[in-house]
């Protein structure tokens, strides 16, 4: 802002004397205004003379008039009739107005200089570009002269060439005329040679004929036989005229000779003529038929025409060979059948062509098609390849460790190969499930065993004490006691055939527990057993039976278990847990009863058996017992929870399933 | 393989009876005969002067014995030892003497070709034929020996004229159409005459024994033409070698080539064999050519040189034809077929080959050059192919 002050404090001076300055270093002033300034100052003191304040009012006119002359409308006007100052605005403006003309004015002029610096180095360019094209330009035209000399001088050689030729030509017409006179020549003076020659030697015979010398002549002892033995002839017409026939002979059989060769020859082309015809026929045949019916008239008329000439020919054939009608016949038939080969030829051309127009036409999709159906052909045939191979490798395989049977009858089946595995680790497993329950079982029985050795010696500790009872009662007060006690023992003696009765029963089923319980020695006076022991061998002989009983439910289980799932094990096993609860309830049960049977038995017992009663039921007392319908809502509950895993109920899926039906291998 | 003592001959001047029974040899102005298979000598005559040409009868009876500088002839007989014929031909010379077909008759052609005397030994008898043409081959008889053949020369046109030699009568006489007559020969059936035209011309003409003219040949102009003709022993065929070295083959129906064989410089021809002898001078090999293209092999058959197989292509030496010299050493100069007319055997340029000739079997050919023998065998299992 400050500067722009500046300039405007310097605008205030003269603008003239600005205006020219500027003109003459605008680049200096605008970008050096700091520096312009004192100098202005300076030229300010020097041109005061065109204002003075004697002339304001004309200065300002003048002023005024200039600006007219610039088209600006604003005019200075002075504040005062003396004018010795003035009114700024419009001042201010006028100067305003005139430092834009001015700005606009440089501003014009810097970009005028600029063009014309561009124009002044495009001058320059073309200029020079100028002058090398007038270099160019003369050597061109240089060239073009030395082309044109060169022209011309070929010119002058093709002419002189031409003349030589034309000389040459000359000169070969001469030299032929000149070799075929002197040829002429040549023969003329030949001839005239061979017949001086020939004259010559005509005298020379003539003269030694004439001189007919001593020496001419033939010394023979004595003349010869001739070489076939006969005696030579005169020369009389007769022997010429057989000369001639003999010469004809000759010549007559060459030709004949020739002849029946040349028949040979032509009955073998003949035969080959007509297979060819016959084959001829035999291929024009179908295409009658196909053909359409006027060309098919024709052709079958033709047909027959050639028939009947052939059947000419050869009936002709017998009798003469060389019969011209035959021959003719049979050339006519034989252009005819080439004619008729050569138009079917023609037509099967047109045909195929059309045909390969449309075909090539309509073939361009198909053959794509086509060639993807190849691709998926060959892919498939390279699986089958594969499969073939490997099919080879693993029979080879069975080939070499085919002395192993197991793994050969393995190998057999390869595709039940894993089924077999599974299978037979399931069938592991259900042998030792089986091993198990053997062991239950074995377990069950001994415990019977062991059962009916305490009942045995409960029965003789029993007739022990009823044989004491009986011994130490009194006769008369253990009368009453005694039918008592025989009421009792007739109970007990009602309750003997039961057991008897059982042990029969027992016989009758044959059970190794009745067996050894039903053979009860009386004799033998063994300890009385704990009635824990009791009980619990008691309790454990209906498990054994019950036990039986569910050994063989169990078994049928598990034979039918044993074709399924191995998943059934765990659920199995789970049930014959639950029957062994079950049995145990059972048991007690029974216990129970049995117990009430020998408190009956026994009802005046000693107190150690009643205090081994007690021992026993709090024994009893303290196991864990189940109720039956929470066992069965426990058994029911675990059916449902592996009802999913059951496949008997949602059937095996085809993945898993080892039994699924085989798939099929064929080629295609 | 034995060897016979080496006989003294001259001028190259022994000879097989044609029966194949003795051996006739020249020496100096003597005749010795010799058993063949005793080499004994049967008899020994004793001409007038130096022997330069000597010849066997047909009949292996008799044994001519001509002297040219002399102009002699002497006739020797085999069984009758004191038997003698001299024959004088006087001052009219004599440049060549022969036996006619039947034996019993010469045929002595004067010098400059005078006339042609026969002399029959039969009756004595002398005839004369007049105006025979001096020329490559101006006399030939018929294979039977029943016709003569004779190549003429009047008022500057060629005539052949074709005796029977039974009596020497002028059977037929005609003019040719040739320029200058260079040879005739007769087809090997006696009915086709093959007459060509000098070396300036091709031109093969063939007339039948009653002087019809059959056909007429011509294979090209201007340039040098016929070299040489040689019928195939079946008559069948006619090969006429020429200068362009060629041979062409006409055939005896329509007398129409059938066939040409080339000579090229390189063989390159897989089934071509090719044997070339090693130790010695090279290039004694004569052209391999056959009619079926079954090139025969030629074994070389010599004491000190071997013979291999060259490997294909074979580049045989060219002589390049001197442009001023007459006579050029080019073209195919001899032709042979052998007995069965299955192959036929060339020679074209300069090689030093004097005469081809097949063995009867027709699986062999005899080379004679220069200063060896060439036997050529042809494996016959080679041809079955």
């Amino acid at each position: 802002m400050g500067e722009w002050r500046a300039t405007n404090a310097y605008m205030e001076g003269p603008e003239i004397s600005s205006i020219s300055h500027v003109t003459i270093s605008p680049s200096r002033h605008n970008h050096v205004p700091g520096y312009s300034f004192p100098l202005s100052r300076s030229s300010y003191s020097v041109i005061s003379a065109f204002c003075t304040e004697d002339n304001v009012p004309q200065s300002i006119s003048y002023l005024n008039q200039e600006l007219a002359v610039l088209g600006l409308s604003m005019c200075i006007e002075a504040s005062s009739a003396e004018g010795a100052s003035l009114k700024a605005v419009p001042v201010l403006n006028t100067m305003y107005e005139l430092l834009q003309i001015n700005k606009r004015n440089m501003c014009a002029l810097e970009e005028m200089e600029k063009e014309q610096l561009k124009k002044l180095s495009t001058l320059e360019h073309i200029q020079i570009s100028n002058s090398r094209l007038k270099d160019q330009l003369e050597l061109s035209m240089r060239e073009k002269s030395g082309l044109h000399e060169t022209e011309r001088q070929l010119q002058l050689k093709i002419k002189t060439l031409q003349s030589c030729l034309k000389t040459e030509k000359e000169e070969v017409q001469k030299l032929q005329s000149i070799i075929a006179s002197r040829a002429s020549q040549y023969s003329h003076d030949a001839k005239r040679k061979e017949r001086e020659a020939a004259k010559l030697k005509e005298r020379l015979s003539q003269l030694l004929v004439d001189r007919k010398e001593r020496k001419l002549a033939i010394d023979v002892l004595n003349s010869l036989g001739r070489s076939d033995g006969k005696r030579s002839m005169w020369k009389t017409a007769k022997l010429s005229a057989s000369h001639e026939s003999e010469m004809y002979k000759t010549l007559l059989g060459d030709y004949e000779t020739s002849r029946k060769a040349l028949i040979l020859e032509n009955a073998e082309l003949k035969k080959v003529l007509q297979q060819m015809k016959k084959e001829m026929m035999h291929i024009l045949a179908p295409r009658q038929q196909s053909t359409s019916g006027a060309t098919a008239a024709d052709d079958s008329q033709e047909q027959v025409e050639s028939d009947e000439e052939k059947a000419g020919n050869t009936s002709r054939e017998a009798f003469d060979h060389s019969c011209e009608l035959a021959r003719e016949q049979l050339l006519n038939s034989i252009r005819q059948q080439w004619r008729k080969l050569r138009n079917h030829v023609e037509k099967l051309d047109q045909v195929s062509q059309v045909h390969n127009q449309m075909e090539s036409n309509k073939e361009t999709i198909p053959l794509e098609t086509h060639e993807d159906e190849m691709e998926r052909m060959r892919q498939e045939v390279q699986q089958c390849r594969e499969f073939i191979h490997a099919q080879q490798q693993l029979l080879q395989q069975q080939l070499n460790t085919s002395f192993d049977d197991e793994t050969a009858a393995l190998l057999n089946d390869c595709y039940t190969l894993e089924e077999k595995e599974r299978l037979k680790e399931e069938w592991k497993l259900f042998e030792e499930q089986k091993k198990n329950f053997e062991k239950e079982r074995k377990n069950f029985t001994e415990a019977a065993i062991r059962l009916g050795r305490e009942k045995m010696s409960f029965e003789e500790d029993r007739a022990a004490w009823l044989k004491n009872h009986f011994l130490n009662a009194t006769p008369f007060a253990n009368r009453r006691r005694y039918s008592s006690s025989d009421g009792q023992s007739a109970l007990s003696v009602r309750s003997e055939p039961e057991v008897r009765m059982s042990s029969a029963k027992a016989k009758r089923s044959k059970s190794p527990t009745y067996t050894t319980f039903s053979t009860p020695k009386p004799s033998r006076s063994s300890p009385v057993p704990s009635t824990t022991e009791l009980y619990r061998t008691l309790r454990l002989l209906p498990d054994g039976s019950c036990s039986k009983h569910s050994n063989r439910g169990r078994w049928l289980e598990t034979s039918t278990v044993e074709e399924g799932h191995p998943q059934i094990k765990s659920n199995l096993q789970a049930r014959a847990e639950h029957r062994r609860r079950k049995n145990r309830y059972y048991r007690s049960a029974l216990g129970k009863r049995k117990r009430t049977n020998t408190q009956r038995m026994s009802s005046s017992s000693n107190l150690t058996t009643m205090k081994k009663a007690v021992q026993q039921l709090r024994f009893e007392a303290s196991i864990n017992r189940v109720k039956v319908s929470q066992a069965a809502v426990d058994l029911q509950q675990f059916c449902l929870q592996n009802a999913l895993q059951d496949p008997l109920l949602t059937g095996v899926s085809s993945s898993t399933n080892p039994f699924r039906p085989q798939k099929v291998c064929s080629f295609l | 393989m034995n060897f016979s003592e080496v006989f003294k001959q001259s001028n190259h001047l022994c000879k097989v009876s044609p029966d194949g029974k003795y051996l006739a040899t020249c020496v100096q102005y003597r005749l010795v005969v010799r058993d063949l298979s005793t080499l004994q000598i049967l008899q020994l005559y004793t001409c007038l002067d130096q022997v330069s040409h000597m010849e066997w009868s047909s009949d292996s009876l008799f044994i001519l014995c001509a002297m040219y500088k002399r102009g002699l002839v002497q006739v020797w007989s085999l069984e009758q030892p004191d038997w003698h014929c001299k024959i004088d031909e006087g001052s009219i010379g004599l440049v060549s003497s022969r036996w006619s077909p039947d034996g019993r008759h010469i045929l002595n052609t004067t010098e400059f070709h005078l006339r042609i005397t026969v002399w029959s030994l039969c009756t004595k008898a002398v005839s004369y034929i007049k105006y025979p043409k001096a020329c490559q081959k101006g006399i030939d008889f018929s294979r039977d020996g029943c016709y003569m053949a004779l190549a003429e020369r009047r008022d500057c046109k060629d005539y052949v004229s074709i005796f029977v030699c039974d009596d020497w009568h002028l059977l037929r006489h005609f003019e040719t159409e040739t320029q200058d007559l260079a040879g005739l020969e007769w087809s090997p059936n006696g009915c086709v005459l093959a007459v060509w035209d000098s070396c300036l011309e091709y031109k093969v003409l063939l007339y039948s024994l009653d002087g019809r003219l059959l056909s007429t040949y011509c294979a090209y102009e201007w340039s040098l033409g016929v070299k040489s003709v040689s019928w195939s022993p079946s008559s069948q065929f006619l090969a006429i070698g020429s200068y362009d070295e060629k041979v062409r083959i006409l055939n005896h129906i329509t007398w129409k080539k059938i066939i040409q064989f080339e000579h090229p410089a390189t063989i390159d021809n897989t089934k071509a064999i090719v044997y070339k002898e090693v130790d010695r001078r090279p290039a004694v090999v004569s052209d391999e050519l056959s009619l079926h293209n079954i090139t025969m092999g030629s074994t070389l058959f010599s004491t000190q040189s071997k013979y291999e197989i060259c490997p294909l292509p074979v580049q045989i030496p060219v002589v390049k034809p001197e442009p001023d010299r007459a006579n050029p050493k080019i073209g195919v100069s001899v032709l042979a077929f052998s007995s069965d007319s299955r192959y036929l055997a060339t020679k074209n340029g300069s090689f030093q080959v004097q005469s081809l000739k097949w063995h009867c079997s027709g699986d062999s050919v005899i080379l004679l050059g220069k200063d060896q023998l060439c036997l050529c065998y042809m494996d016959t299992d080679y041809e079955e192919k």
